[in-house]
């Protein structure tokens, strides 16, 4: 039972943390078409510099303040970069994204060096908050579900309930139109790839600690936000948010299961001692959102709740 | 009227690619005026418009209240007072009647000519539709939606281009009516239309297109005694 209950929480601790990086890619290539292959990286450099700047001032300093580099560096890379590369077509976009990728891999590795930093779990959140079944939980995790919640909230507030996200909607389906009536697309392109990247960077403030804060993390986060926008719809922040539930959910169910497939095999009368036999579902884990990916581009191209194909 | 021209176009050039599209227009429109742009297909009328708006690049020179606007951002030329209501109406389908005609609005602390009420007020087929998804529109509601949006927008000057196209004679009626109306509250209208009932009956003055340029200007009651010009350049 414990372990339904926790792996309920961290699985939507995951899916949350895996929107908060989806949200920005998807809004991002939804507006201007650019699958951005950086993006993990923003959420890399969000751990690094909250561990800098917490060394420097304190952790609550670094949630506020890392996320606000990243997004100022994330729009001085469309000002001058992307912006420009655009004129050249997508596949140079693509590219440039591809490179941004490996250079800010690159930057981190000689500035913060090639292992894992200490990036600790502030002391004030680093306690049991409580405890089912003799198990505990820590506070930090439930500190991440608020942070993760009340930027869900902010989010939609934003786009849904203000003239700002009226505009930036607008912008998605008819970018000309939006600038004929007056409105600086431009800036408002840059403000929705600053305003991504600060997202993705808040997940690396909250998610470096929980995680582990090396110069892996963003090879190893990318593909499956890639699935999860992917699987959710190109361009749909909905289909984003219940796609990274669901990979968020599945991925940690998975990993609880120690039942291997010699107990299946047992179960269906088969011999029980194969190569086969003593694969476990646990191990599975990592492969399921790939699965979930390369089935849903089979039967459903345009993802759960997207509107346009791959 | 005052007499500097509120729109000049000079020896304006514009390519699709390697194809000359535009072969040096040249026209003024002075305030308060309606000015028809007509010819047959492809002669470069939409063109026309578009490069004036800049979205196809324009080569020349296109002033507005005479500032060079050839080659600004399009929210820049928009600010200056110049709207723009294109063929193809790009209304925003997932947003609401209302919620469109607010987008219209450059500035939320600058009262404009007209308030979301005004405009649902003047227009009623807009009012019963007010809280619907734009996207279920009929297609004359939406050209009327998409010319109250960018009036939301108290532009000056305003580009149409075709806006009958596809609509039903009773609806292009209502379309022309409206047109009517926005020049009786002072706007400058540019109009680029085929049906010559409609261009005729709200115009001052004429323009007709052939082969990227202007080939004819004059008021509406000249123009009807004009038939040398209408078989050569109009009719099919």
């Amino acid at each position: 039972m414990e372990t339904i209950v926790f792996s309920l929480l961290n699985g939507i601790i995951y899916g949350l943390l895996l929107f908060m990086l989806s949200s920005g890619l998807t809004l991002i290539f939804s507006m201007m078409g650019v699958l951005n292959f950086a993006h993990a990286s923003f959420y890399m450099l969000g751990a690094y510099f909250a561990y800098t700047v917490m060394g420097a001032t304190n952790y609550w300093v670094a949630l506020i303040l890392a996320p606000i580099i990243v997004g100022v560096v994330g729009m001085g890379v469309e000002r001058w970069g992307l912006r420009r590369v655009h004129a050249n077509g997508h596949v140079a976009e693509l590219l440039f994204t591809f490179g941004l990728a490996y250079l800010i891999d690159e930057i981190v590795k000689i500035v913060w060096g090639r292992t894992s930093v200490n990036y600790q779990v502030p002391d004030a959140l680093n306690f049991p908050l409580f405890t089912i079944y003799n198990a505990q939980y820590s506070a930090y995790r439930i500190f991440i579900l608020f942070v993760a919640i009340f930027m869900l909230c902010a989010l939609w507030y934003l786009l849904k309930k203000t003239r700002a996200g009226l505009i930036i909607q607008a912008a998605l389906t008819h970018p000309h139109m939006v600038g004929h009536l007056g409105h600086n697309v431009p800036a408002i392109f840059m403000g929705v790839f600053g305003a991504g990247c600060a997202l993705a960077g808040l997940a690396g403030v909250i998610g470096g600690n929980y995680f582990i804060t090396d110069p892996a993390m963003a090879v190893q986060m990318g593909p499956i936000v890639f699935v999860v926008v992917v699987v959710g719809g190109l361009g749909s922040l909905e289909g984003a948010f219940v796609a990274a539930m669901l990979i968020g959910l599945l991925q940690t169910f998975a990993i609880s299961i120690n039942a291997s497939f010699a107990d299946i095999f047992g179960f269906l009368g088969l011999s029980p001692t194969s190569e086969f036999g003593s694969i476990t579902i646990a191990s599975m884990a990592p492969m399921l959102p790939f699965l979930l990916l390369v089935l849903i581009l089979i039967v459903r191209p345009t993802g759960l709740m997207g509107d346009r194909e791959v | 009227m005052s007499t500097e021209p509120m729109l000049s176009v000079t020896d304006l050039h514009a390519y699709y690619g390697k194809s000359h599209v535009l072969n040096g227009v040249n026209m003024e429109i002075m305030p308060g005026e309606v000015i028809a742009l007509l010819g047959r297909n492809g002669v470069g009328r939409s063109t026309t418009a578009k490069a004036i708006m800049g979205e196809v690049a324009p080569v020349g020179s296109v002033k507005f209240k005479g500032q060079e606007i050839a080659g600004l951002p399009n929210h820049k030329i928009a600010r200056l007072g110049l709207g723009y209501v294109p063929e193809n109406r790009d209304i925003f389908p997932t947003m609401s009647v209302r919620q469109n005609l607010m987008l219209g609005i450059k500035d939320m602390r600058k009262q404009g000519k007209w308030t979301i009420e005004q405009m649902l007020d003047m227009f009623p087929n807009l009012r019963s539709r007010a809280d619907n998804m734009a996207g279920v529109l009929s297609g004359g509601e939406k050209q009327m939606l998409t010319m109250c949006r960018t009036l939301m927008g108290d532009p000056d000057l305003i580009i149409i281009d075709e806006p009958t196209e596809g609509l039903a004679p009773k609806i292009v009626q209502q379309v022309g009516d409206m047109i009517a109306e926005i020049a009786r509250a002072g706007v400058s209208i540019l109009l680029v239309e085929q049906k010559l009932s409609i261009a005729l009956r709200i115009a001052n003055r004429v323009y007709v297109m052939g082969h990227g340029e202007i080939v004819y200007g004059g008021t509406p009651e000249e123009f009807k005694t004009r038939d040398d010009v209408r078989k050569e350049w109009l009719e099919v």
